[in-house]
């Protein structure tokens, strides 16, 4: 496990006070949004299914918070924390869950989609590994139109070994395309160890093969993933061609629902959740003296009352229409019988 | 001007850039300067006129079609090919997965105007370079699929399909191209057509009577729609009156044209030349089956490759494929009984 970085001497410097503690706030309230979603899925409150961004916060904080608001994103079918990260308004991800017609897809996608193009977030791709040839895509639309945008995929450990990831990686590469692929790797591709289905030590070793560059950050430390997505994005953008990112992570949760994740050894799971990216990412703020302890105080109180708002939102409000079944599937004509 | 349905097709694809910058075309084989021109030289010479737009992949189709489908999502107008449409399945999860259900999962937020071109037909290459996918692809909503049986329909098909905003995925027939040189067909069909200097186009979900009749109606796309007229001609000589209905739209199936002949003639042969399971033909004659099953004097019918892979050898090839004789032969049986 990576040590802590000298993340005290200097990081808030680097980023500055207002993008930290930006960054913090994002974290918050991807925790707690989540930890609201698990208690009303547990108590029956909520349909369908859930995979949890828990843990992992760091990651979409750190990563959207180094990207421009034209620039695109696609996620996985863990999709909650990148929505929250790339401003996707909260209430519409939480009418989405819940299958309402206020939800960011009006209730057709669920959580396994959740997005909203114009505001930058392909809806989430929930088949592992197949965002990876569609942001070469977004990616290949930017360069032949010229335009200086970056398309930015998010995808686990386990999509890597799909031939979507080889694919999509290699295509990205010989085109020399503004893409960044960000890997989470969170050690677990639902309840197998990455140690058993991948030879090498890191994810970012495969770049290699294509011709890319990477690079590893460590995922539980903010500072440090937006560093490294920095690079990443601004070189893309740039010109530079592609970067295939690892980011080191946990996630705390089960891989879905009700998994109580017992696969995960006790200690391994208390280690990584000694080093969490939230209380690390608190320390550094009051120790940098970047955020007194009632800032903090209150920046969780404001998110607390804003996933209250969402949640009553999206309960509130009304599932869709029963002609919503067969709207939005063609542009110019209805459904044919 | 008399054009194949390659030249057509070519034509089409070079409107659709001159046109519009957003157009460009991506697949194996595209840009290379003495190279194919994909594999049945449909875009043979067009690097040279649109440099840089026409995006030679590696042998990727997962990739081809991911990245047609992230293009389209911002704004771009891809036109992407496959070799054979069998490789289709190759790409299968971006194509049924992504593209035939990103826009409708999004809520209608978002559109994928892309074109899928993927040659299709049994030509004496065995079972994985030959399988027409229609009926599987019709099983997926959410793209649009046509066949164009001729060069005039290539062009007018492909003029709608690059101004439409939805996935449109094109069948070809190797048989029928008129391809030239060192990537021509054996056992070619002339598709040939005048094509007219006055512009046209041809809309989604409109089939065409090729043959008007009274006796019995024969349906059929591509390479199948070609041999039932040749099995109508025969036909004609016995005095069976066969009205002949080509397709050119899978989806949308053309209803008002299929109910509308079935009408008049009360008997029905869906022929095609895939196999019969999970065919083309079940869909359609369980439509005529559930709109007007009080107007059919005779069983609804279908002639079709076995339920089998196709197989290699000229001679069983050629039992495969439902043969203009077989076609006739079936007609013949259903008028003496019905």
């Amino acid at each position: 496990m990576r040590k802590e970085k000298a993340t005290l001497d200097g990081a808030v410097e680097k980023v500055g006070a207002e993008r930290a503690i930006r960054m913090y706030t994002t974290m918050v309230e991807i925790r707690e949004f989540e930890d609201k979603i698990r208690f009303l899925f547990l108590e029956g409150n909520m349909p369908g299914t859930v995979h949890q961004y828990i843990g992992q916060e760091a990651c979409a904080a750190g990563v959207c918070a180094a990207l421009q608001a034209d620039d695109v994103i696609a996620s996985t079918h863990r999709p909650h924390g990148h929505a929250i990260a790339r401003g996707l308004s909260m209430e519409s991800i939480a009418a989405e869950l819940y299958g309402r017609k206020t939800g960011c897809c009006k209730g057709k996608g669920g959580s396994m989609h959740i997005g909203d193009l114009p505001r930058g977030m392909l809806p989430a791709i929930a088949t592992v590994g197949d965002n990876i040839p569609i942001i070469a895509g977004m990616a290949l639309a930017f360069k032949l139109s010229d335009q200086k945008r970056v398309a930015l995929s998010f995808f686990g450990d386990g999509a890597t070994n799909e031939g979507a990831f080889h694919e999509g990686l290699n295509c990205a590469a010989v085109f020399n395309l503004p893409a960044v692929f960000v890997c989470e790797n969170n050690l677990y591709g639902a309840s197998t160890p990455v140690s058993m289905v991948m030879k090498v030590k890191d994810v970012a070793e495969r770049a290699a093969s294509y011709g890319m560059r990477s690079s590893i950050a460590d995922g539980m430390d903010v500072f440090d993933v937006f560093e490294k997505a920095s690079q990443a994005i601004d070189g893309a953008r740039a010109g530079e061609g592609p970067t295939l990112l690892e980011l080191k992570t946990f996630r705390y949760s089960g891989h879905s629902r009700r998994d109580p994740n017992n696969y995960m050894p006790k200690e391994e799971k208390e280690a990584w959740k000694q080093r969490d990216a939230i209380a690390s990412c608190e320390k550094v703020l009051i120790g940098s003296g970047a955020a007194s302890g009632e800032k903090i105080e209150e920046i969780r109180q404001a998110v607390t009352r804003k996933v209250e708002a969402a949640m009553k939102f999206a309960q509130d409000s009304p599932f869709p229409d029963p002609e919503a079944v067969e709207e939005g599937l063609y542009v110019n004509m209805g459904v044919p019988r | 001007m008399r054009a194949s349905i390659v030249e057509a097709l070519r034509q089409g694809i070079s409107e659709a850039m001159e046109k519009d910058p957003r157009v460009f075309c991506i697949g194996e084989d595209v840009d290379i300067p003495g190279g194919f021109g994909g594999a049945f030289t449909v875009t043979l010479g067009l690097a040279a006129r649109f440099p840089g737009r026409m995006v030679n992949t590696p042998i990727s189709e997962a990739a081809i079609f991911g990245m047609a489908c992230g293009a389209a999502a911002m704004g771009m107008r891809p036109i992407a090919d496959v070799q054979y449409g069998d490789f289709l399945m190759n790409a299968a999860s971006q194509v049924v997965n992504q593209i035939a259900k990103l826009r409708y999962m999004s809520g209608g937020n978002l559109k994928l105007p892309l074109v899928m071109r993927a040659p299709v037909g049994v030509t004496g290459r065995g079972a994985q370079h030959s399988q027409n996918l229609e009926s599987f692809f019709l099983s997926c909503p959410g793209i649009k699929i046509v066949a164009p049986s001729t060069a005039y329909d290539a062009l007018g098909l492909l003029r709608t399909a690059t101004k439409e905003d939805d996935p449109v995925l094109i069948f070809e027939h190797k048989l029928l191209y008129g391809s030239k040189g060192a990537r021509a067909e054996k056992g070619t069909v002339d598709a040939s057509s005048e094509i007219p200097e006055a512009y046209y186009d041809i809309p989604m979900g409109k089939g065409i009577i090729r043959r008007s009749g009274k006796d019995v109606t024969l349906i059929g796309s591509l390479l199948m729609s070609h041999f039932n007229s040749l099995a109508a001609s025969d036909l004609e000589k016995e005095g069976i009156d066969c009205e002949v209905i080509d397709l050119r739209s899978i989806w949308p199936l053309d209803d008002e044209l299929i109910m509308g002949s079935v009408k008049k003639t009360g008997r029905v042969v869906i022929v095609e030349e895939s196999p019969k399971q999970g065919g083309i033909g079940a869909e359609i004659g369980a439509r005529i089956a559930e709109a007007i099953p009080d107007y059919l004097l005779a069983p609804l019918t279908r002639v079709a490759a076995p339920n089998t892979p196709a197989p290699f050898s000229p001679v069983l090839e050629k039992l495969y494929v439902p043969q203009p004789q077989r076609i006739a032969e079936t007609v013949r049986d259903l008028m003496a009984r019905y």
